[in-house]
Protein backbone atom coordinates (compact mmCIF):
# COMPACT_ATOMS: atom_id res chain seq x y z
CA UNK A 1 0.00 0.00 0.00
CA UNK A 2 1.25 3.53 -0.71
CA UNK A 3 1.73 5.94 1.79
CA UNK A 4 -0.73 8.48 0.06
CA UNK A 5 -2.91 5.02 0.48
CA UNK A 6 -2.15 4.33 4.34
CA UNK A 7 -2.96 7.73 5.48
CA UNK A 8 -5.90 7.52 3.86
CA UNK A 9 -7.42 4.53 5.74
CA UNK A 10 -5.57 5.96 8.58
CA UNK A 11 -7.55 9.91 8.34
CA UNK A 12 -10.93 7.71 7.82
CA UNK A 13 -10.57 5.68 10.99
CA UNK A 14 -10.42 9.02 12.88
CA UNK A 15 -13.43 10.77 11.14
CA UNK A 16 -15.21 7.06 11.42
CA UNK A 17 -14.79 6.04 15.17
CA UNK A 18 -17.48 5.87 16.98
CA UNK A 19 -17.12 6.11 20.54
CA UNK A 20 -19.71 5.33 22.98
CA UNK A 21 -19.98 5.80 27.05
CA UNK A 22 -20.68 2.70 28.27
CA UNK A 23 -19.85 2.39 32.06
CA UNK A 24 -18.19 3.97 34.72
CA UNK A 25 -15.80 0.80 36.75
CA UNK A 26 -12.97 0.89 39.07
CA UNK A 27 -9.49 0.67 36.61
CA UNK A 28 -9.27 -2.75 38.66
CA UNK A 29 -12.05 -4.43 36.62
CA UNK A 30 -11.76 -2.05 33.51
CA UNK A 31 -7.93 -2.35 33.13
CA UNK A 32 -7.31 -5.28 34.08
CA UNK A 33 -5.07 -3.27 36.91
CA UNK A 34 -3.92 -5.65 39.62
CA UNK A 35 -0.95 -5.19 42.40
CA UNK A 36 0.54 -2.32 43.12
CA UNK A 37 0.70 -0.34 39.78
CA UNK A 38 0.35 3.61 39.21
CA UNK A 39 -0.15 4.75 35.71
CA UNK A 40 0.65 8.01 34.37
CA UNK A 41 0.24 10.77 31.50
CA UNK A 42 3.06 10.64 28.86
CA UNK A 43 5.14 8.42 27.55
CA UNK A 44 7.16 5.88 29.99
CA UNK A 45 8.85 7.62 32.95
CA UNK A 46 11.39 6.52 35.50
CA UNK A 47 10.51 8.15 38.85
CA UNK A 48 14.10 9.91 38.84
CA UNK A 49 13.14 11.89 35.92
CA UNK A 50 9.88 12.72 36.76
CA UNK A 51 9.07 16.40 37.22
CA UNK A 52 8.09 17.58 40.73
CA UNK A 53 4.53 18.11 40.70
CA UNK A 54 4.15 14.31 38.78
CA UNK A 55 6.24 12.93 41.97
CA UNK A 56 4.16 14.67 44.40
CA UNK A 57 1.02 13.28 42.75
CA UNK A 58 2.61 9.83 42.58
CA UNK A 59 2.73 9.64 46.39
CA UNK A 60 -0.74 10.92 46.81
CA UNK A 61 -2.35 8.43 44.72
CA UNK A 62 0.02 5.35 46.23
CA UNK A 63 -1.32 7.18 50.09
CA UNK A 64 -5.14 7.34 48.43
CA UNK A 65 -4.89 3.79 48.05
CA UNK A 66 -3.46 3.11 51.05
CA UNK A 67 -0.30 1.28 50.61
CA UNK A 68 1.31 3.98 52.25
CA UNK A 69 0.50 6.20 55.12
CA UNK A 70 2.65 9.21 54.32
CA UNK A 71 4.77 10.27 51.63
CA UNK A 72 7.83 8.93 53.40
CA UNK A 73 6.50 5.52 52.73
CA UNK A 74 5.26 5.97 49.57
CA UNK A 75 8.24 7.06 47.89
CA UNK A 76 10.22 4.02 49.23
CA UNK A 77 7.22 1.77 47.68
CA UNK A 78 7.74 3.47 44.46
CA UNK A 79 12.03 3.78 44.78
CA UNK A 80 12.24 0.30 45.79
CA UNK A 81 9.70 -0.88 43.40
CA UNK A 82 7.19 -1.93 45.33
CA UNK A 83 4.91 0.48 43.59
CA UNK A 84 5.28 0.15 39.58
CA UNK A 85 5.27 3.31 37.02
CA UNK A 86 3.48 2.80 33.63
CA UNK A 87 1.55 5.17 30.90
CA UNK A 88 -1.97 5.25 31.19
CA UNK A 89 -1.44 4.75 27.10
CA UNK A 90 -0.26 1.26 27.69
CA UNK A 91 -3.41 0.25 29.85
CA UNK A 92 -5.94 1.41 27.31
CA UNK A 93 -6.25 4.84 28.98
CA UNK A 94 -5.99 8.66 29.23
CA UNK A 95 -5.31 10.93 32.08
CA UNK A 96 -5.33 14.98 32.26
CA UNK A 97 -2.20 16.52 33.74
CA UNK A 98 -0.49 13.78 35.84
CA UNK A 99 -3.11 11.41 34.54
CA UNK A 100 -3.01 9.28 37.97
CA UNK A 101 -4.75 6.28 37.43
CA UNK A 102 -4.88 3.41 40.23
CA UNK A 103 -7.04 0.02 40.77
CA UNK A 104 -9.65 1.34 42.82
CA UNK A 105 -10.36 4.86 41.13
CA UNK A 106 -13.36 4.87 38.94
CA UNK A 107 -12.89 4.95 35.30
CA UNK A 108 -15.10 5.57 32.22
CA UNK A 109 -15.60 2.96 29.51
CA UNK A 110 -15.63 4.18 26.14
CA UNK A 111 -16.40 1.74 23.22
CA UNK A 112 -15.48 2.48 19.81
CA UNK A 113 -18.46 0.93 18.33
CA UNK A 114 -16.66 0.68 15.01
CA UNK A 115 -13.48 -1.35 16.11
CA UNK A 116 -14.87 -2.98 18.84
CA UNK A 117 -11.89 -1.27 21.46
CA UNK A 118 -12.33 0.63 24.62
CA UNK A 119 -10.79 3.75 26.23
CA UNK A 120 -10.64 4.62 29.69
CA UNK A 121 -10.45 8.13 31.63
CA UNK A 122 -11.01 8.90 35.47
CA UNK A 123 -13.72 11.02 36.49
CA UNK A 124 -12.64 14.81 36.03
CA UNK A 125 -12.26 15.81 39.78
CA UNK A 126 -12.92 19.27 39.24
CA UNK A 127 -10.82 22.74 39.70
CA UNK A 128 -8.72 23.86 42.16
CA UNK A 129 -6.94 21.60 44.91
CA UNK A 130 -6.73 18.40 42.54
CA UNK A 131 -4.52 15.33 42.42
CA UNK A 132 -4.21 15.91 38.41
CA UNK A 133 -2.51 19.19 38.81
CA UNK A 134 -0.28 17.88 41.58
CA UNK A 135 -2.02 18.75 44.67
CA UNK A 136 -1.59 16.06 47.34
CA UNK A 137 -3.59 17.34 50.58
CA UNK A 138 -6.04 15.59 52.73
CA UNK A 139 -8.92 16.94 50.86
CA UNK A 140 -7.62 15.34 47.38
CA UNK A 141 -7.60 12.30 49.04
CA UNK A 142 -10.92 12.39 50.32
CA UNK A 143 -12.61 13.74 46.95
CA UNK A 144 -11.16 10.94 45.47
CA UNK A 145 -12.25 7.87 47.94
CA UNK A 146 -15.56 9.86 47.64
CA UNK A 147 -15.60 9.38 43.64
CA UNK A 148 -14.85 5.69 44.17
CA UNK A 149 -17.78 5.15 46.71
CA UNK A 150 -20.22 7.22 45.50
CA UNK A 151 -20.04 9.53 41.99
CA UNK A 152 -18.42 6.33 40.37
CA UNK A 153 -21.52 3.67 40.72
CA UNK A 154 -24.05 6.31 40.37
CA UNK A 155 -22.52 7.52 37.24
CA UNK A 156 -22.23 3.58 36.46
CA UNK A 157 -26.08 2.82 37.11
CA UNK A 158 -27.46 5.42 35.22
CA UNK A 159 -24.62 4.50 32.31
CA UNK A 160 -26.17 1.07 31.92
CA UNK A 161 -29.65 2.62 31.98
CA UNK A 162 -29.70 4.44 29.36
CA UNK A 163 -27.60 1.74 26.81
CA UNK A 164 -24.78 3.69 26.01
CA UNK A 165 -24.16 7.91 25.34
CA UNK A 166 -22.93 8.59 21.55
CA UNK A 167 -19.92 10.96 22.76
CA UNK A 168 -18.77 11.68 19.09
CA UNK A 169 -22.62 13.06 18.34
CA UNK A 170 -21.92 15.23 21.48
CA UNK A 171 -18.64 16.49 20.45
CA UNK A 172 -20.24 17.33 17.53
CA UNK A 173 -22.84 19.52 19.03
CA UNK A 174 -20.43 21.42 21.27
CA UNK A 175 -18.24 22.70 18.66
CA UNK A 176 -20.86 24.52 17.16
CA UNK A 177 -21.45 25.69 20.69
CA UNK A 178 -18.22 27.45 21.44
CA UNK A 179 -16.20 24.21 22.59
CA UNK A 180 -12.87 23.15 21.53
CA UNK A 181 -13.06 20.30 23.97
CA UNK A 182 -9.44 20.95 25.54
CA UNK A 183 -10.20 24.07 27.47
CA UNK A 184 -13.94 24.53 26.75
CA UNK A 185 -15.81 22.06 27.84
CA UNK A 186 -18.80 23.36 28.71
CA UNK A 187 -21.12 22.73 26.37
CA UNK A 188 -20.19 19.22 26.25
CA UNK A 189 -20.81 18.84 29.78
CA UNK A 190 -24.12 20.32 29.65
CA UNK A 191 -24.96 18.36 26.47
CA UNK A 192 -23.69 15.09 28.50
CA UNK A 193 -25.57 15.87 31.45
CA UNK A 194 -28.79 16.14 29.51
CA UNK A 195 -28.16 13.01 27.98
CA UNK A 196 -27.32 11.56 31.59
CA UNK A 197 -30.36 13.16 33.78
CA UNK A 198 -33.15 10.75 33.57
CA UNK A 199 -31.38 7.60 33.89
CA UNK A 200 -29.41 9.49 37.28
CA UNK A 201 -32.74 10.26 38.20
CA UNK A 202 -33.23 6.49 38.04
CA UNK A 203 -29.89 5.20 39.41
CA UNK A 204 -29.97 5.99 43.32
CA UNK A 205 -33.30 5.80 45.64
CA UNK A 206 -30.94 7.81 47.78
CA UNK A 207 -31.97 11.39 47.75
CA UNK A 208 -28.83 12.80 48.94
CA UNK A 209 -26.80 11.01 47.26
CA UNK A 210 -28.06 12.06 44.10
CA UNK A 211 -27.72 15.61 45.35
CA UNK A 212 -24.01 15.07 45.92
CA UNK A 213 -23.43 13.36 42.26
CA UNK A 214 -25.57 16.22 40.74
CA UNK A 215 -23.69 19.14 42.64
CA UNK A 216 -20.54 17.41 41.47
CA UNK A 217 -21.45 17.50 37.78
CA UNK A 218 -23.07 20.87 37.99
CA UNK A 219 -19.72 22.66 39.36
CA UNK A 220 -17.06 21.72 36.83
CA UNK A 221 -17.31 23.08 33.30
CA UNK A 222 -14.30 20.54 32.45
CA UNK A 223 -16.17 17.61 33.48
CA UNK A 224 -16.31 16.50 29.79
CA UNK A 225 -12.78 17.01 29.03
CA UNK A 226 -11.43 13.11 30.13
CA UNK A 227 -14.85 11.90 28.01
CA UNK A 228 -13.64 13.59 24.91
CA UNK A 229 -10.17 12.30 25.93
CA UNK A 230 -10.94 8.93 26.42
CA UNK A 231 -13.09 9.23 22.82
CA UNK A 232 -10.45 10.71 21.04
CA UNK A 233 -8.49 7.59 22.17
CA UNK A 234 -10.75 4.62 21.19
CA UNK A 235 -11.05 6.99 18.22
CA UNK A 236 -6.73 7.03 17.24
CA UNK A 237 -5.52 3.75 18.39
CA UNK A 238 -7.00 1.52 16.46
CA UNK A 239 -5.04 3.22 13.71
CA UNK A 240 -1.50 2.61 15.39
CA UNK A 241 -0.27 -0.16 12.84
CA UNK A 242 -1.90 0.70 9.75
CA UNK A 243 1.58 -0.17 7.97
CA UNK A 244 3.22 2.83 5.68
CA UNK A 245 0.60 5.32 7.39
CA UNK A 246 2.73 8.70 8.50
CA UNK A 247 -0.43 9.67 10.59
CA UNK A 248 0.46 10.80 14.02
CA UNK A 249 -1.92 8.27 15.93
CA UNK A 250 -1.01 9.48 20.05
CA UNK A 251 0.45 12.36 21.58
CA UNK A 252 0.59 12.43 24.90
CA UNK A 253 3.51 14.46 27.34
CA UNK A 254 4.80 13.51 31.35
CA UNK A 255 6.13 16.92 32.26
CA UNK A 256 9.70 15.92 31.48
CA UNK A 257 9.33 14.57 27.53
CA UNK A 258 6.71 14.51 24.88
CA UNK A 259 6.05 11.44 23.63
CA UNK A 260 4.15 10.48 19.70
CA UNK A 261 3.32 7.19 18.45
CA UNK A 262 2.83 7.05 14.23
CA UNK A 263 0.53 4.33 12.75
CA UNK A 264 2.58 2.91 10.65
CA UNK A 265 5.45 2.54 13.71
CA UNK A 266 2.89 1.25 16.19
CA UNK A 267 3.55 1.08 19.83
CA UNK A 268 6.94 2.59 19.52
CA UNK A 269 7.34 6.58 21.34
CA UNK A 270 9.48 9.08 19.90
CA UNK A 271 10.11 11.46 22.61
CA UNK A 272 11.70 14.94 22.98
CA UNK A 273 12.18 17.28 25.69
CA UNK A 274 8.64 19.13 26.72
CA UNK A 275 8.38 23.21 26.45
CA UNK A 276 6.51 24.98 29.03
CA UNK A 277 3.08 26.65 28.25
CA UNK A 278 3.04 30.14 27.81
CA UNK A 279 -0.73 31.83 28.75
CA UNK A 280 -2.28 33.88 31.23
CA UNK A 281 -1.91 33.43 34.71
CA UNK A 282 -4.15 33.15 38.21
CA UNK A 283 -3.61 35.96 40.19
CA UNK A 284 0.11 35.98 42.02
CA UNK A 285 1.42 33.20 39.37
CA UNK A 286 3.21 34.49 36.74
CA UNK A 287 5.66 32.17 33.76
CA UNK A 288 8.06 31.57 36.50
CA UNK A 289 5.32 29.29 38.01
CA UNK A 290 4.66 26.81 35.58
CA UNK A 291 5.49 23.49 35.18
CA UNK A 292 6.50 22.14 31.62
CA UNK A 293 4.18 20.28 29.44
CA UNK A 294 1.78 17.70 31.13
CA UNK A 295 -0.67 15.21 30.21
CA UNK A 296 -2.57 12.81 28.42
CA UNK A 297 -4.87 15.28 26.74
CA UNK A 298 -2.77 15.83 23.75
CA UNK A 299 -5.10 13.45 22.35
CA UNK A 300 -7.80 15.54 21.82
CA UNK A 301 -5.41 17.67 19.17
CA UNK A 302 -4.52 14.55 17.76
CA UNK A 303 -7.95 13.70 16.45
CA UNK A 304 -8.29 17.41 15.40
CA UNK A 305 -10.22 18.85 18.53
CA UNK A 306 -8.44 21.48 20.81
CA UNK A 307 -6.05 23.68 19.54
CA UNK A 308 -6.43 22.58 15.77
CA UNK A 309 -10.32 23.43 16.50
CA UNK A 310 -9.52 27.27 18.12
CA UNK A 311 -11.45 28.46 15.53
CA UNK A 312 -15.04 27.27 17.05
CA UNK A 313 -13.72 28.85 20.18
CA UNK A 314 -12.46 32.30 19.99
CA UNK A 315 -13.86 32.12 24.07
CA UNK A 316 -10.88 30.09 24.53
CA UNK A 317 -8.34 32.18 22.51
CA UNK A 318 -8.92 34.92 24.68
CA UNK A 319 -8.74 32.64 27.86
CA UNK A 320 -5.59 31.53 27.14
CA UNK A 321 -3.36 34.68 25.80
CA UNK A 322 -3.95 33.84 22.41
CA UNK A 323 -5.79 36.61 20.94
CA UNK A 324 -9.24 36.73 19.89
CA UNK A 325 -11.52 34.94 16.53
CA UNK A 326 -8.81 36.36 13.92
CA UNK A 327 -5.95 34.63 16.03
CA UNK A 328 -8.37 31.48 16.49
CA UNK A 329 -8.84 31.37 12.82
CA UNK A 330 -5.13 31.76 12.15
CA UNK A 331 -4.57 28.94 14.38
CA UNK A 332 -6.86 26.47 13.17
CA UNK A 333 -5.16 27.36 9.59
CA UNK A 334 -1.77 27.14 10.50
CA UNK A 335 -3.19 23.63 11.77
CA UNK A 336 -4.65 22.89 8.53
CA UNK A 337 -1.04 22.57 6.72
CA UNK A 338 0.35 19.91 8.85
CA UNK A 339 -3.01 17.75 8.36
CA UNK A 340 -4.61 15.38 5.53
CA UNK A 341 -8.50 16.64 6.03
CA UNK A 342 -10.96 18.20 7.49
CA UNK A 343 -13.09 16.62 9.74
CA UNK A 344 -16.62 15.31 8.45
CA UNK A 345 -18.10 15.29 11.83
CA UNK A 346 -16.47 18.08 13.70
CA UNK A 347 -17.54 21.54 11.42
CA UNK A 348 -16.31 24.59 12.85
CA UNK A 349 -19.34 27.63 12.47
CA UNK A 350 -16.82 29.84 12.04
CA UNK A 351 -14.92 28.85 9.35
CA UNK A 352 -18.51 28.45 7.41
CA UNK A 353 -19.04 24.64 8.64
CA UNK A 354 -15.32 23.72 7.13
CA UNK A 355 -14.15 20.46 9.21
CA UNK A 356 -11.56 20.78 11.85
CA UNK A 357 -8.40 19.75 10.62
CA UNK A 358 -7.22 15.98 11.48
CA UNK A 359 -4.62 13.38 10.54
CA UNK A 360 -1.31 15.33 11.45
CA UNK A 361 0.88 14.34 8.90
CA UNK A 362 4.70 13.63 10.51
CA UNK A 363 6.26 14.61 6.70
CA UNK A 364 4.10 17.93 6.73
CA UNK A 365 5.50 18.50 10.30
CA UNK A 366 9.09 17.95 9.38
CA UNK A 367 8.71 20.22 5.50
CA UNK A 368 7.03 22.84 7.36
CA UNK A 369 8.23 23.14 10.87
CA UNK A 370 4.61 24.00 11.81
CA UNK A 371 4.37 21.80 15.16
CA UNK A 372 0.91 21.00 16.94
CA UNK A 373 -0.24 24.22 19.07
CA UNK A 374 -2.05 22.49 22.08
CA UNK A 375 -4.20 24.16 24.51
CA UNK A 376 -3.52 23.12 27.82
CA UNK A 377 -3.93 24.12 31.64
CA UNK A 378 -0.64 24.92 33.43
CA UNK A 379 0.15 23.54 36.51
CA UNK A 380 2.25 25.11 39.00
CA UNK A 381 6.20 23.44 39.57
CA UNK A 382 6.27 23.98 43.23
CA UNK A 383 4.52 20.73 44.03
CA UNK A 384 1.18 21.01 45.99
CA UNK A 385 0.00 24.07 44.09
CA UNK A 386 -2.29 22.77 41.74
CA UNK A 387 -3.29 25.18 38.75
CA UNK A 388 -2.24 28.33 38.23
CA UNK A 389 -3.40 29.25 34.66
CA UNK A 390 -4.04 28.12 31.22
CA UNK A 391 -2.29 28.75 28.16
CA UNK A 392 -0.94 26.97 25.15
CA UNK A 393 2.58 25.01 24.03
CA UNK A 394 3.69 23.70 21.13
CA UNK A 395 4.97 19.62 20.34
CA UNK A 396 8.77 19.83 20.23
CA UNK A 397 9.66 19.25 16.40
CA UNK A 398 13.05 17.18 17.57
CA UNK A 399 10.17 13.70 17.98
CA UNK A 400 8.49 14.40 14.94
CA UNK A 401 12.06 14.80 13.29
CA UNK A 402 13.25 11.15 15.44
CA UNK A 403 9.71 9.29 13.67
CA UNK A 404 10.32 10.53 10.41
CA UNK A 405 14.13 9.11 10.46
CA UNK A 406 12.55 5.68 12.04
CA UNK A 407 9.67 5.89 9.23
CA UNK A 408 11.88 6.38 6.41
CA UNK A 409 14.55 3.50 7.42
CA UNK A 410 11.61 0.95 7.45
CA UNK A 411 9.72 2.18 4.30
CA UNK A 412 12.60 2.63 1.85
CA UNK A 413 13.98 -0.90 3.64
CA UNK A 414 10.41 -2.69 2.46
CA UNK A 415 10.52 -1.19 -1.02
CA UNK A 416 14.15 -2.64 -1.48
CA UNK A 417 12.97 -6.13 -0.45
CA UNK A 418 12.64 -8.58 -2.57
CA UNK A 419 9.60 -9.59 -3.64
CA UNK B 1 16.59 44.67 -27.39
CA UNK B 2 17.00 41.73 -24.63
CA UNK B 3 14.09 40.36 -22.32
CA UNK B 4 15.35 41.86 -19.24
CA UNK B 5 15.47 45.19 -20.99
CA UNK B 6 11.51 44.76 -22.45
CA UNK B 7 10.84 43.29 -19.23
CA UNK B 8 12.41 46.78 -17.43
CA UNK B 9 10.80 48.76 -19.81
CA UNK B 10 7.40 47.79 -18.69
CA UNK B 11 5.31 48.15 -15.52
CA UNK B 12 7.14 45.52 -12.93
CA UNK B 13 4.85 43.22 -11.12
CA UNK B 14 6.61 41.08 -8.45
CA UNK B 15 5.74 37.80 -6.96
CA UNK B 16 8.24 37.10 -3.92
CA UNK B 17 9.14 34.19 -2.52
CA UNK B 18 9.92 33.60 1.11
CA UNK B 19 11.09 36.37 2.88
CA UNK B 20 8.32 39.30 3.60
CA UNK B 21 10.52 42.26 4.47
CA UNK B 22 11.64 42.40 0.32
CA UNK B 23 7.82 42.95 0.12
CA UNK B 24 7.19 45.45 2.61
CA UNK B 25 10.42 47.22 0.56
CA UNK B 26 8.67 47.01 -2.59
CA UNK B 27 5.24 47.83 -1.37
CA UNK B 28 6.87 51.20 -0.15
CA UNK B 29 8.15 52.56 -3.22
CA UNK B 30 5.17 51.58 -4.63
CA UNK B 31 5.53 48.46 -6.82
CA UNK B 32 3.05 46.29 -7.37
CA UNK B 33 3.69 42.93 -5.09
CA UNK B 34 2.31 39.88 -4.19
CA UNK B 35 4.10 37.78 -1.03
CA UNK B 36 4.14 33.67 -0.80
CA UNK B 37 5.20 32.74 2.53
CA UNK B 38 7.66 30.08 1.22
CA UNK B 39 10.46 28.26 3.60
CA UNK B 40 12.42 25.73 1.89
CA UNK B 41 11.44 21.97 2.98
CA UNK B 42 12.95 21.02 6.76
CA UNK B 43 14.73 24.39 7.38
CA UNK B 44 16.58 23.84 4.57
CA UNK B 45 18.51 20.84 5.86
CA UNK B 46 19.26 18.67 2.92
CA UNK B 47 19.25 15.36 4.16
CA UNK B 48 15.99 15.53 5.44
CA UNK B 49 14.38 17.14 3.04
CA UNK B 50 15.82 14.28 0.58
CA UNK B 51 14.03 11.62 2.73
CA UNK B 52 10.68 13.69 2.87
CA UNK B 53 11.47 13.79 -1.29
CA UNK B 54 11.75 9.96 -0.76
CA UNK B 55 8.42 9.55 1.08
CA UNK B 56 6.68 11.92 -1.45
CA UNK B 57 3.21 10.62 -2.49
CA UNK B 58 3.44 9.00 -5.88
CA UNK B 59 1.95 11.08 -8.41
CA UNK B 60 0.50 8.10 -9.73
CA UNK B 61 -1.59 8.26 -6.20
CA UNK B 62 -3.02 11.71 -7.57
CA UNK B 63 -6.45 10.93 -9.25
Amino acid sequence: MSIRAANRVAVERLMEGEPVLVGCVPAAEALGLTGRVVLHAGPPLAWEHACATMQTAILCAVRYEGWAKDDRAALELVTGGAVSLAPCHHRGAVGPMTGMVTPSMPVFVVENRRHGNRAFATINEGLGRVLRFGANDASVVERLAWLAAEAGPVLDAALRSSGGIDLRAIMSKALSMGDEMHQRNVAASCLLIRALLPHLSRATADRAVLARVAEFLASNDQFFLNLAMAAAKAIADPCLGIDESTMVATMARNGTEFGIRVAGLGARWFTAPVNTPQGLYFPGFGPDDANPDIGDSAIVETVGLGGFAMAASPAVAGFIGHGGLPEAIAATEEMAEICLDEHRHFRIPTLVDRGSPVGIDLRKVVETGITPLINTGMAGKVPGTGQIGAGVVRAPLACFEAALEAFGAKSLANRRAPG
Amino acid sequence: MTMIDDLLASQVRIINLGIETFAIELQGLGVPVIHVEWSPPAGGDARKAALLAALADEEEDEA
